[in-house]
This record gives C-alpha cells, structure tokens and sequence, in this order.
C-alpha cells in the first residue's frame, strides 16, 4: 500500500480566507457566528450563521465565470487555488490523467436554487437563466476544479450530508493507497445559507437561536456555516521525490452505516466507526492524541459522541483532547469534515489544539476534555477526526505528524 | 377549554401514533403512543398549521419549553393557552 500525505491545504469560511487566517482564528478562539445577513431573514425564527464575510465575488471572479459558479463551487475554487499553489504542483501529462477531484457537498447550489425559484414562484415569472442547471449541480464544484487545473482523473461529489467531506477526503485517500492516482485534489464546500435552506434546517426544532456550545451542559442546538477547505492528496515518494512540504499524512480510514434511524445518531456505530479507523492505521488507542469532534452543539450528538469515544478509546479517553471547531465557524454541512481537517493539520504541524469555545456549563454526560474555550500547545502525534451524518452515515480519518 | 381544540389535538397525535382518536387519552405520554422525536416534530408542525399558531419548541432543551409535552392533556392545554395568547398580540 502507498503512503498518503497533504502537500497543500485551502479554504475560505467563517473564521478566515486563508488557512493561516483559519488556523490564527482557531488559536484565539474567535467565533465567525453572527446575525445573518440575507434576503427575508425577518421571516426565520433562526437568524445567526456563520457566514462569509467581507467577501465580494465580483472581485475575484468575472461575469462569464459568476453565472455558472454558485457560491458553493466559487469557495471551492477559491480554495482549491490556495491549496494546489502551496503543493507547487502543475497538472500535464500522465500525472493530469491519473489526478482527480474528490468533493463533499451536500445541498449543491442552494442559493442558485433559492434565487431562481423566487424568479418563477414568487416573481411569477416564466423564464431563468439558462445556466441554473450547469450552476447547481452538486458536482459543478468538482468539475470546475477540474477544468481549472487539467485533472482528468477521477472526478465527483460525494453526498452523504455532514460526512461528505469525510467520506471525500476518505475515497481520495483510498485512490493513492491502492495506486491508482498520485495526486487527487479533496475536501468539500457548502454554502446554504439562504432563505430556503435555513427555513428547511428551522423545521427540525434542532437549531440554536443564541450560538453553538458543543459538549457545554447549556448547549441548545447547531449553527449552520458556509464555505469549503480543499486539500491536496499526494503519493508519499511523488512528494518526497520533488521535495515538497509535506503537512501532515492520511494513515486511516472508516466508514460505516447504522442501518436504524433517520436523525438519531448511534453510539454503537460511532464507537465502531472509530475502532475501525484506527484498525485501518494500525493504532492502539493510546497513540491518539486529538480527537476534532463532530461535536453539532445538539443533544443527541454531544452525548453520544462522547460516549462513543469513551467506548472505542477505554481508559484512553480521559487521556486525550477532543474539541468542536463548530463552535466558531458553525456546520459546514458538506463541507465541515474539510474545514475540521485544518483544526487537525494544526495539531500535528504546529502542536496547537484548538478549542472548543462557547464552553459555559460541564455536562456529566460528555465528560472528556474537550479543550474548553482556549486554544492548548500539545505535542501530538496522531489524531482523528469524526464525521456522523445524518442518514447514520458515519466516516472518521486518522493523520499522523510527518 | 373549547371540545374542538381538545379533538384536533387528539385526532393530530392518533394520526401520527397510527391509532384510532378513541384509543388516545388524556393521560397518554407521547412515550406511551410510540411517538418518537422525529413523530413529536412532525406533530408540533401539525399542529401549528392546524391553529396557525407559532409553538416554541427545540429539541435540544424540551424540558426548557414552555410547550409542555409530558401528556396529551398538558399538549392540549399548551394549545389551548398558545391560541389565547398569540390571539391577544
């Protein structure tokens, strides 16, 4: 089996356009979470999110470009760019015809679709833009990414709601493990912060109208975010051969389905999950270091996530740290595992765990450390990272410092 | 307490348990008639739309809701003072 490492790391979203912004932003705990700003907010009970701002894609995109890239693929470009920049790689040849694009996206285009069905339902008018279509697929993400950077490999969206980046990120991993690319471009991007998504998430009765305190007895629900992080996967001797900076490597990978509910997440198939991710790396609990939580702010999920962790990790789990960065940049749906690996690469590059912020009351029921409020200096070797979907789609990744 | 509120409300939770109104009491925990979160979500929109009224409810905090859903006389009466209330403003 290959050896799979990062090379290059992207992303736009709440807390940060860059990934040292992001990763600053997680140092100081800074909370990207506040009053949404969009069209009828007025008629949402839920009116916070964690959008992107200071953002104008007038600025970074032209005309041609804007009408067929939805917010959710401009993000991703936007972090592709970064991401295959710092790799320092450049796609011709064989190298462009194995390399694909792995994306996690749930909604697709919400706001194409939010803005459009305005047009016609509410407007009453009998004619949109002809490109809605090419404009909110899911897949347009990856395909753009794709075409900007010639890779003419394996290419799609994965939807499997707030596992999508996870399981993305996982299939690119398993395409260089088994050598069928050197090079695959992963992560995943969201953006439904409109008025029709956040009216859709306000019927689940799951949402915080005040802020997301993840694990804190007080925790009242999720704050849905937006943007996208993307990563460059690379071959282990592919990187080293042309000395690139490697950030950290992908050493395991799990997925599983509950097969029971819905919504209603399960302990068992978490802790599974988990047990299986670090059988695929070949780990004994006591290696794990960090843990980045899925960690929604909900009731259902802090507590058995906790639990579940308790359960796969024994003894270990008083030991290590585990944090919810949601509690700044908010659920990133599709694209929160991408944004979370950036909390990851944090621990194992800079030795710097970020917090779980929002922390107000200890809850019996998730007792672990989870990093309460202020970023940690610890020297951590390998961590994991969680993703429970709904659907009981569960997918969690393992990284080791390089 | 108007019979009608009383009715609806039964008829929405019988609906939604899959049983005939006559076999919902009063007494009857949502527990009891099998109704699950996903069944109790689905029934506060019911009976939002069948009152047009605006029910307070999150699923992370029932216990901090003012709607009290510990029977179907206390959803009844919940009701019942929701529609006076949203009524009066």
């Amino acid at each position: 089996m290959k050896r799979v490492v990062i090379t290059g790391q992207g992303t736009i979203n709440p807390i940060g356009q860059s990934v040292a912004e992001t990763q600053e932003a997680m140092r100081e705990g800074q909370c990207g979470i506040g009053p949404l700003e969009i069209r009828d907010v007025d008629r949402l009970a839920i009116q916070i999110g964690g959008q992107v701002r200071d953002y104008d894609p007038n600025e970074v995109f032209n005309r041609q470009q804007i009408v067929l890239y939805d917010r959710f693929t401009q993000f991703t470009l936007l972090s592709a760019r970064q991401a295959i920049a710092q790799a320092g790689l450049t796609f011709a040849g064989d190298l462009a015809a194995r390399s694909g694009v792995v994306l996690g996206n749930s909604g697709g285009g919400m706001n194409t679709l939010d803005d459009n069905y305005r047009t016609v339902y509410e407007d009453g008018k009998n004619r949109v833009h002809p490109f809605v279509v090419p404009k909110l697929m899911n897949n347009a993400a990856a395909s753009h990414v794709s075409m900007e950077f010639n890779l003419k490999g394996p290419t799609f969206t994965v939807a499997t709601a707030c596992a999508s980046s996870n399981h993305a990120m996982g299939q690119a991993f398993q395409f260089i493990r088994s050598g069928m690319s050197d090079v695959m471009i992963t992560g995943g991007s969201e953006s439904m912060l409109c008025f029709g998504g956040v009216k859709a998430w306000e019927g689940l009765r799951v949402m915080s109208k005040d802020a997301c305190r993840p694990f804190s007895a007080n925790r009242n629900g999720m704050v849905q975010g937006e943007g996208a992080a993307v990563f460059v996967f690379e071959e282990y001797e592919h990187a080293k051969k042309r000395g690139a900076e490697i950030i950290a490597e992908v050493i395991g990978f799990a997925m599983t389905s509950d097969a029971a509910d819905i919504v209603m997440p399960s302990k068992q198939n978490a802790a599974r999950t988990i047990q299986l991710a670090m059988k695929d790396a070949r780990l004994n609990p006591e290696e794990v270091g960090y843990i980045n939580a899925h960690g929604t702010g909900t009731a259902a999920n802090d507590k058995t996530e906790c639990a579940a962790v308790a359960d796969a990790m024994g003894h270990h789990a008083n030991d290590l740290m585990i944090s919810s960065t949601k509690s700044m940049h908010g659920h990133l749906i599709g694209g929160t595992g991408a944004v979370e690996l950036l909390a990851c690469t944090m621990a194992l590059k800079d030795g710097v765990i970020a917090p779980t912020i929002g922390y107000e009351e200890p809850d019996p029921e998730c007792a672990l450390d989870v990093v309460p409020n202020e970023a940690r200096d610890a020297d951590v070797d390998v961590v994991l990272t969680n993703a429970f979907a709904f659907g009981g789609l569960n997918a969690v990744l393992a990284l080791r410092k390089v | 307490m108007s019979e009608s509120v009383q009715d609806k409300v039964i008829a929405i939770i019988a609906e939604q348990a899959v049983l005939e109104p006559s076999d919902v009491t009063l007494e009857s925990t949502l527990e009891d008639l099998g109704i699950d979160s996903l069944g109790l979500v689905e029934s506060i929109f019911a009976i939002e739309e069948a009152f047009d009224i605006q029910v307070p409810f999150n699923a992370n905090e029932p216990e901090k809701s003012d709607f009290d859903i510990s029977s179907v006389a206390a959803i009844i009466a919940a009701v019942d003072g929701l529609i006076k209330e949203q009524a009066a403003s």
